[in-house]
């Protein structure tokens, strides 16, 4: 076990420094010039002069390789350089707007988790009863309604027309409710529709045919299901949960939530590269991480994982 | 074909079918079909009621949201079609060359691959979109650039079940040229399952661009997009939430069209098929 653990760890590191390079190459092959851009904002004009200047204070003078380097060096001692708009450091700037989208991620997981396992089993215990064709009529369309469509008209409801929630903003417990439900509402589909299938395949597995005829009760038969069916979900759910944190850009731009997506996408019309930059590693190495933990998971659970490597 | 029978017998699928072609040719003959200028601005009508000039009203400035809609197809619907049939391309060349020659190629490809597909999607678009700027361009080059890699990794495990067939051996022997045998022979089979991936997906895809539109990254006003339609609506939600409703209903009916049609496409080919490899993806 310690050396399957110990193999996955090696083997994401090429993977990182993969990613590190390639944020920093899109930021560079950009058809906007940095130190442009760094004096626009600050409505400078630029001359050619004061681009010179600022190229050698951003260090845009040094060659490509080197200046990698030395972004990498930083980056991991935490160091993304200064937003061109604040002037902040670009850390400040992301731990200030990380706790915000943390809530509304992890809340949203919990929701997405106990109502997604609930109705999934249910399904597929009660497989092509009333019951299910509505929930699989509602998968049907939750997949497809866009999720900002979704969040307008949630806004709408219970925001405008009966003014329980706040359409905006975050101030209190009661304003966090529309984006969870609208983000939550995205995933659930999915993973009812995941848990079900999985756990209707796994029926059919010889093992199941055992319990059957040692005679268990259909209550012990399904949870034997459940749980060699909870694998399959546990990986897409590593791999949910980089995905839900990147899905809160839409929502929080809808509900105005101070969180990371909100200012990325602010970034991005401000062309504020390091902010830009340091979202793109945070998200990357978040994703890389999450499914590390997921296989190391999964592993400890199913003795088959770990001896097949 | 074995193939066709069973999806023709889908009831369902053919009707998504013939809903997506409908839709598609409406946007094509848009210019001929709409009542008005999908751009022009008539401020004495504005938030018309339904009528027969204005069959689904008119918005905050006067335009006819029907002309909108329809010149709206072309924009999402087959801005869509070209980023998948773009992704496509890329990923069945490259997915071919890297299954097919093996070695370094093979190597250098897949490991590029790796570390892109290491990006959730999602973010992958918003840092190419971050990077070039926002506009339609950058959106559909985001797009194809956040899905190659996936269909390259795929089209590569296909070719890698047919490399090793006995009629690909025989062209091997025969002398055919590897570019002979990637075009005639591995091409047609793995098309199939290309095809399949590629229905799934282009629901995704409308979902991903009109979610740009939405946030002002992509589709910039006056062009009618949905997304930018329902960004509209947004602004004057308490006086006339109506609005919201002809753009949210279309991106709703494409994208179900599309999924239903992947799915019936993948039980045609596969009726036994695997439905979590799908769904996990």
């Amino acid at each position: 076990m310690k050396r399957y653990i110990l193999q996955r760890f090696l083997a994401i590191v090429p993977i990182l420094i993969g990613i590190s390079f390639f944020a920093f190459f899109l930021i560079n092959i950009g058809p906007s010039d940095p130190a442009e851009v760094a004096l626009r904002v600050n409505e400078t004009v630029a001359t050619p002069e004061a681009i010179a200047t600022m190229r050698r204070e951003l260090g845009l003078d040094k060659p490509f390789f080197i200046r990698y380097g030395t972004w990498l060096l930083n980056s991991l001692q935490g160091d993304f350089g200064n937003s061109y708009i604040t002037k902040q450091p670009v850390l400040n700037e992301m731990s200030k707007a990380f706790p915000a989208t943390l809530a509304l991620a992890s809340l949203s997981l919990l929701i997405t988790m106990g109502v997604s396992i609930f109705f999934g089993v249910w399904c597929a215990v009660h497989e092509g009863s009333v019951g299910d064709k509505i929930v699989r009529g509602f998968i049907f369309i939750g997949t497809a309604m866009p999720s900002f469509w979704v969040g307008l008209l949630l806004m709408w409801l219970f925001a405008v027309k009966f003014d329980l929630f706040p359409t905006s903003g975050m101030d209190g417990f009661h304003s966090i409710i529309l984006p969870v439900v609208t983000l939550s509402l995205t995933y659930i589909s999915t993973y009812i529709r995941l848990i079900r299938n999985t756990m209707i395949q796994n029926r059919q597995e010889n093992y199941v045919l055992y319990t059957k005829v040692r005679g268990l009760k259909e209550k012990t038969i399904t949870r034997h299901i459940f749980k060699n069916s909870l694998q399959a979900s546990l990986t897409a759910l590593g791999m949910s949960i980089p995905k839900l944190i990147a899905g809160t850009v839409i929502v929080e731009n809808i509900f105005a939530w101070p969180g990371i997506g909100r200012l990325c996408v602010t970034a991005i019309f401000n062309r504020d590269f390091p902010i830009i930059e340091a979202y793109i590693v945070m998200m990357a190495v978040l994703f890389v991480v999450c499914n590390l933990i997921m296989d190391i998971v999964c592993a400890l659970l199913d003795p088959r994982i770990r001896q097949g490597e | 074909m074995n193939f066709w029978k069973r999806l023709k017998s889908d009831r369902l699928a053919v009707l998504c079918m013939i809903l997506l072609l409908g839709v598609v040719l409406l946007g094509i003959f848009a210019p001929l079909i709409a009542p008005h200028d999908p751009l022009e601005p008539n401020i004495k009508f504005k938030f018309a009621d339904n009528s027969l000039e204005y069959p689904l009203g008119t918005d905050q400035l006067g335009r006819c949201v029907l002309s909108r809609l329809l010149y709206g197809i072309k924009t999402t619907v087959v801005l869509s079609l070209l980023t998948m049939g773009a992704t496509l391309f890329i990923g069945t060349f490259l997915g071919i060359i890297a299954g097919f020659s093996r070695g370094k190629v093979d190597e250098a490809i897949m490991r590029l691959c790796d570390v892109l597909l290491s990006f959730p999607s999602e973010v992958m678009i918003l840092a190419i979109v971050g990077m070039l700027g926002p506009g339609l361009t950058n959106v559909v080059i985001a797009n194809i650039a956040a899905k190659w890699a996936w269909y390259t990794r795929m089209i590569r495990s296909l070719v890698m079940e047919y490399r090793d067939k006995n009629y690909i051996r025989f062209a091997k022997v025969a002398g055919c040229s590897s570019s002979h045998i990637m075009r005639k022979h591995l091409l047609p089979g793995v098309l199939g399952d290309v095809i399949v991936l590629a229905t799934l997906d282009t629901g995704w895809v409308i979902l991903t661009i009109s979610s740009l539109s939405f946030l002002g990254l992509g589709v910039q006003a006056p062009t009618p997009e949905w997304g930018m339609m329902l960004s509209e609506a947004k602004n004057i939600m308490t006086t006339h939430p109506a609005q919201m409703l002809p753009p949210g209903i279309a991106i709703m009916v494409v994208v179900a069209a599309f999924n239903f049609l992947g799915d019936s496409i993948r039980d045609a080919l596969d009726p036994k098929g695997d439905q979590t490899k799908a769904v996990v993806k």
